[in-house]
């Protein structure tokens, strides 16, 4: 499928997936996130069943770390 | 050395009293002078515009800097200067990471101005002692302690009569001496160094805090650009500062209510979230090894790559899990919620002069990590503790010697150094042994570990004057810029940061601005406008914990749970709002967001003017090395070609398969190095710098910072 993910065209071998599967694919690990799902707030306990469609809008906003 | 029978009244050679009077809202309006060499020692009053324009800390030092010295002074000239100054905010304990002092010098590395931040319990006693600075001055003939003693209210110096060189010894046998008892060792801070900063450029200092539940001094560092050289050079062994005790309010702030409520819901932040986010109470900010690593920003191999297979033996759950002592109060200052100073305890060392002592090791830090491990090739933390606790007591800086081996180890893997010219030392990457030696050579003045001591910038010179290895390639990758080395984050892949890096003030160090999420991963400053946006602010807002005696790590290490809500949640808002009511609680005055960019702005456009005053500060001076900016070799290049081959066929539009490697290398340096270019276009226009990153007289007058002074210098540059 293709998605907007960070504002860049992404392409994932797969169609419907859930957010931390994508998280997983793109070697997310780091915690202080927001994640944002067609502009909707996802809270982390619903990163597992939160399904990312075709054409959909997902950010995964990290802050700051480093110093 | 046994201090019993040591009476330091015997070594007096000279005893100052003063009046001491009450902080009025975060300032004492006065700092404190001495020339260690004409003994002679005075206070001097702090002006109202010095607060206006200066702050604090990092300000107040620039400013006694600039007065002090001449456009051709050299850093061991006796007219150098160390200042260190808290900032008004500095010492209340209502509010987290208020502990931190910033000292300013001239640099052996850079010859230009360096500011370096540390915490510990120094400046605050300094500052309750009844002063805002401390200005150093001259050259001591032989050995010297300083003693500001907030007590009796005197300033003595005494001749050494023999404390030890490394600071894990002198810090504690200078807190024994001075410490009325055990429970009087809390009122004891102490600024050292250590024996490789006699041998070195790169000379860090150490200020002690008690740890009262392990009943030890601990170490904090100013590690960046070789102020502990400055400080043995002027022949000053420790300077040591003594109140009767920390009480609630010695600042005597405007509006204490302004302080504590933020205080307490910050506290909050840190006992609820941060097990779920990023573990500072147990990690420290090493916390972050393994997400570096996973994001290719962990710098290994002299910055070549930015992850490798063994850096899961490097994982930050082993600090955690097995050598951090958790559930003990690890704060650098009282007060402060993120308990992220952590130590290792009972670490058996296996090599060095301490070999087989039990000592505790303050750290390893992220950089210290990165630094001292990965960049090395080294991923064992027994090597890197060790490595950790050898540049704390020596006092050299860990960043600093980790870029410095780095380079080194390309150097000798490349065949330009070898056996011969390092006497014998196999330095590979991963040798830990060979590094090890190469730093106890350092700390006593011997072999190749001198040459080590000069730091990349003049290793590299050197190496191309006998003719070792082709000078560009030399330049290429010895990460330094300025003559500071870079700090540990592989900043290829982010523009942003590689401006937030080379456009520093005083050289590469991450505290101006980090900015590689954004830029990188967050894809949120995909403009020049927006990088320029952002190398404005958060160099700016970070400047301001400088110039008030703040931590910036209890700014953006722990995020409250409705950040998410907020406009810019990469400010962390809630906790900007945060500072700006604890800044007027303190001095009265209210403070806006747009009034503490614009005090920054005053200091940072003072220091940039500074760098210019001394030959230095333009648009050359920005220069990065090509290794911070893409792959210098086809190793690296191959590393990540999946990468580079992809950006090639979105920028030129050409089939990878058609070029060769060398090729393809070209056309990415060049396409990077213009990138690079037009960056420092659009940070210099809305920094409100001219072309060759001069500051304008328009822009100056703007933000009320237009000094003769700074005029003066900067007219023929308009």
């Amino acid at each position: 499928m293709k998605i907007i993910l960070n504002n860049r065209t992404e392409v994932f071998d797969k169609n419907n997936m859930s957010i931390s599967e994508i998280m997983e694919i793109k070697n997310f690990s780091y915690q202080k996130i927001i994640v944002k799902l067609n502009n909707i707030i996802i809270e982390k306990e619903d990163f597992k069943n939160t399904i990312v469609k075709e054409g959909d809008n997902l950010v995964i906003l990290h802050l700051l770390a480093g110093g | 050395m046994s201090i019993k029978g040591i009476n330091l009244q015997d070594y007096q050679i000279k005893k100052w009293d003063y009046t001491w009077h009450p902080i009025e809202k975060g300032y004492n309006n006065r700092t404190l002078y001495i020339n260690v060499g004409s003994k002679e020692v005075k206070e001097k009053p702090v002006s109202q515009q010095m607060k206006e324009k200066f702050i604090g800390g990092k300000g107040f030092g620039l400013r006694l800097l600039w007065d002090a010295t001449k456009p051709t002074t050299k850093w061991n000239d006796p007219e150098n200067e160390i200042i260190i100054s808290p900032g008004p905010i500095g010492g209340i304990t209502q509010y987290s990471g208020a502990g931190k002092s910033l000292v300013v010098s001239l640099s052996p590395q850079t010859d230009s101005v360096m500011d370096s931040n540390v915490g510990g319990f120094f400046g605050p006693f300094m500052k309750f002692a009844g002063f805002d600075a401390l200005e150093i001055q001259g050259k001591a003939e032989k050995d010297i302690i300083i003693y500001i003693d907030g007590t009796n209210h005197t300033v003595e110096l005494y001749e050494d009569p023999g404390f030890s060189k490394d600071s894990h010894l002198m810090g504690e046998e200078l807190t024994e001496y001075f410490a009325e008892d055990e429970k009087d060792a809390k009122n004891i801070g102490i600024v050292s160094s250590g024996a490789a900063a006699e041998h070195s450029l790169i000379g860090m200092l150490n200020f002690t805090f008690w740890d009262n539940k392990r009943k030890m001094i601990r170490l904090k560092q100013a590690g960046r650009g070789g102020i502990g050289t400055v400080f043995r050079n002027k022949n000053i062994k420790a300077i040591v500062a003594k109140i009767s005790g920390v009480q609630g309010n010695l600042n005597n702030v405007a509006d204490m209510k302004k302080i504590t409520e933020p205080g307490r819901e910050y506290a909050g932040e840190m006992r609820d979230l941060d097990d779920k986010q990023n573990q500072m109470k147990k990690k420290g900010t090493a916390n972050i090894v393994n997400v570096m690593n996973d994001y290719d920003l962990l710098p290994t191999h002299n910055f070549k790559y930015g992850s490798h297979k063994d850096a899961t033996k490097i994982h930050s759950d082993f600090l955690r899990d097995k050598w951090f002592t958790l559930g003990i109060n690890d704060g650098c200052w009282i007060g402060c919620a993120m308990q992220c100073a952590k130590g290792v305890d009972g670490f058996e060392l296996r090599t060095g002069p301490y070999k087989g002592t039990k000592v505790i090791v303050d750290g390893p830090e992220y950089e210290t990590a990165a630094g001292l491990g990965s960049n090395m090739g080294i991923f064992d933390y027994r090597d890197i503790i060790e490595a950790n606790f050898y540049c704390d007591t020596y006092g050299i800086c860990t960043i600093t010697w980790g870029t410095i081996m780095a380079f080194i180890m390309e150097c000798y893997e490349n065949e330009i150094i070898n056996k011969e010219i390092t006497g014998g030392l196999e330095l590979n990457f991963g040798n830990a042994d060979a590094a090890f030696e190469v730093m106890h050579q350092c700390a006593r003045g011997e072999g190749f570990g001198k040459i080590a001591g000069l730091g990349v910038r003049k290793m590299k010179e050197l190496f191309a004057e006998k003719g070792w290895g082709d000078p560009k390639f030399l330049q290429d990758i010895g990460m330094e810029n300025k003559g500071l080395e870079y700090s540990q984050y592989v900043s290829k892949e982010s523009l942003a940061q590689q401006g937030g890096y080379a456009m520093t003030n005083k050289g590469p160090q991450h505290d101006e601005a980090w900015l590689i999420f954004m830029d990188m991963v967050n894809n949120q400053i995909p403009t020049f406008e927006n990088k320029a946006e952002a190398l404005h602010w958060f160099p700016m807002f970070r400047t301001w914990f400088g110039l008030q005696g703040l931590c910036k790590i209890v700014w953006n290490d722990v995020t409250p749970s409705d950040n998410k809500l907020e406009d810019e949640p990469h400010k962390i808002p809630k906790h900007v709002r945060n500072y700006l009511s604890v800044y007027e609680g303190v001095t009265g005055t209210p403070l806006t967001e747009e009034g503490l960019i614009r005090q920054s702005e005053r200091v940072y456009n003072f220091q940039r003017i500074f760098n210019i005053r001394r030959g230095f500060g333009l648009r050359k001076h920005d220069a990065q090395p090509y290794r911070a900016a893409g792959p210098v070799t086809v190793e690296e290049y191959e590393s990540r070609a999946e990468r580079y081959d992809e950006q090639l066929k979105e920028l030129f539009g050409i089939d990878p398969n058609t070029k060769s490697v060398e090729e393809k290398m070209a056309m990415l340096r060049e396409y990077r190095e213009a990138q690079y270019e037009r960056l420092l276009d659009a940070v210099y226009e809305r920094r409100g710098w001219n072309k060759n990153g001069v500051p304008t007289i328009e822009h100056l007058k703007e933000i009320e910072m237009d000094l003769p002074e700074l005029i003066e210098i900067i007219t023929p540059l308009q």
